[in-house]
């Protein structure tokens, strides 16, 4: 049997995954989506954790007082665009086409490095209007949970930067498009958890906070 | 139909096992790159929908709103952009495993904190 598995005339598995499983399906990608499904828990966690707290803190500044809804705006619509990059780098490695290919990673990569300064700046910004990460109920909860998403879309660039780098070097297969696959469906995750941020963090309202 | 995927047909029948080439293979091909400039589109749309809401006064329905367009930006990245509407239902299923397990978590939570009061 093992002689079949890795026979050319299965050549799809092969080129994906050199060990064919009785699901048929590349280990690699199950991993990823298992691990991408453990992602779902950990910011399960967090973004309860925040909901849970809304409105519970008894000290300034409150989320009305440091939210910028239109800069925050600008920065989702950066995130989105970025998605939208990286399934056009997936759709040029899927045509062989590797100059185009290399072009999408780095324009996703220089899109989430734009989301993340702006993270920076803004937290910057909280910082200075009082806000820290032991201010209150909301500072606590509002810095891990956009935090842990910071770090995240950080790996996710020094994913996509490697993938670049491989290409230039030539170390990646010829069909380039399962490694660059596996890094859009990171980086789609992350994605998908902004959308949920962005809408239970920033847009909406939180409830008055109860009088001391 | 060479010897070797004879072989390859016979022991597959006999452990019971999936075709590894039809199982590999997506049900449908990946979406072109004119149909994720769509859906890019129609995902930037939905943004703007919601930043609107920052202005305009929707009144009660703002919650529910902002909810339903945030499913469904989830919905057409999940399903486009993360094709899982073209690939396997198994990547989904553990996907699903996944949300299923966030938002069980999610009702403990509020449970355990007395949002919903345990008798």
């Amino acid at each position: 049997m093992a002689d079949l598995a890795i026979s050319p005339e299965h050549g799809a598995a092969g080129a994906q995954d050199e060990h064919a499983t009785s699901t048929g399906l590349p280990n690699t990608k199950i991993a990823m989506w298992v691990f991408l499904a453990s992602e779902c828990m950990l910011f399960g966690a967090l973004i309860s954790t925040y909901v849970l707290y809304r409105g519970s803190s008894q000290t300034g500044p409150y989320p009305d007082d440091v939210f910028d809804i239109p800069y925050t705006s600008v920065s989702s619509f950066v995130l989105l665009a970025s998605s939208l990059t990286m399934v056009l780098a997936l759709a040029s490695a899927q045509k062989h086409d590797v100059a185009r290919m290399r072009l999408w990673l780095l324009t996703t990569a220089m899109l989430g490095l734009t989301f993340v300064g702006g993270q920076v700046y803004e937290f910057t910004l909280f910082y200075d209007e009082g806000l820290s990460i032991t201010t209150n109920l909301f500072g606590t909860t509002f810095y891990v949970l956009t935090g842990f998403h910071g770090v995240h879309v950080t790996v996710g660039i020094l994913m996509l930067l490697s993938l670049v780098s491989f290409s230039a070097a030539d170390r990646l297969p010829h069909d380039a498009a399962f490694p660059v696959e596996m890094v859009g469906l990171y980086w789609h995750f992350v994605d998908i958890v902004w959308i949920v941020i962005f809408t239970v963090v920033y847009l909406i309202p939180t409830p008055s906070p109860a009088p001391a | 139909m060479s010897e070797i995927e004879s072989r390859f047909e016979e022991e597959l029948g006999a452990r019971d096992m999936p075709d590894p080439r039809e199982a590999q293979a997506p049900h449908h091909e990946h979406p072109s790159a004119k149909e994720y400039i769509r859906i890019g589109v129609i995902l930037a749309v939905l943004t703007a929908l919601e930043v609107a809401t920052y202005y305009v006064d929707v009144g009660g329905a703002l919650v529910p709103t902002l909810i339903g367009l945030s499913v469904v930006k989830f919905a057409l990245v999940v399903m486009w952009f993360m094709h899982l509407k073209f690939d396997s239902p198994t990547y989904a299923r553990f996907f699903m495993m996944g949300l299923a397990g966030a938002a069980t978590l999610y009702l403990v939570v509020l449970i355990i904190f007395g949002i919903f009061p345990v008798e």
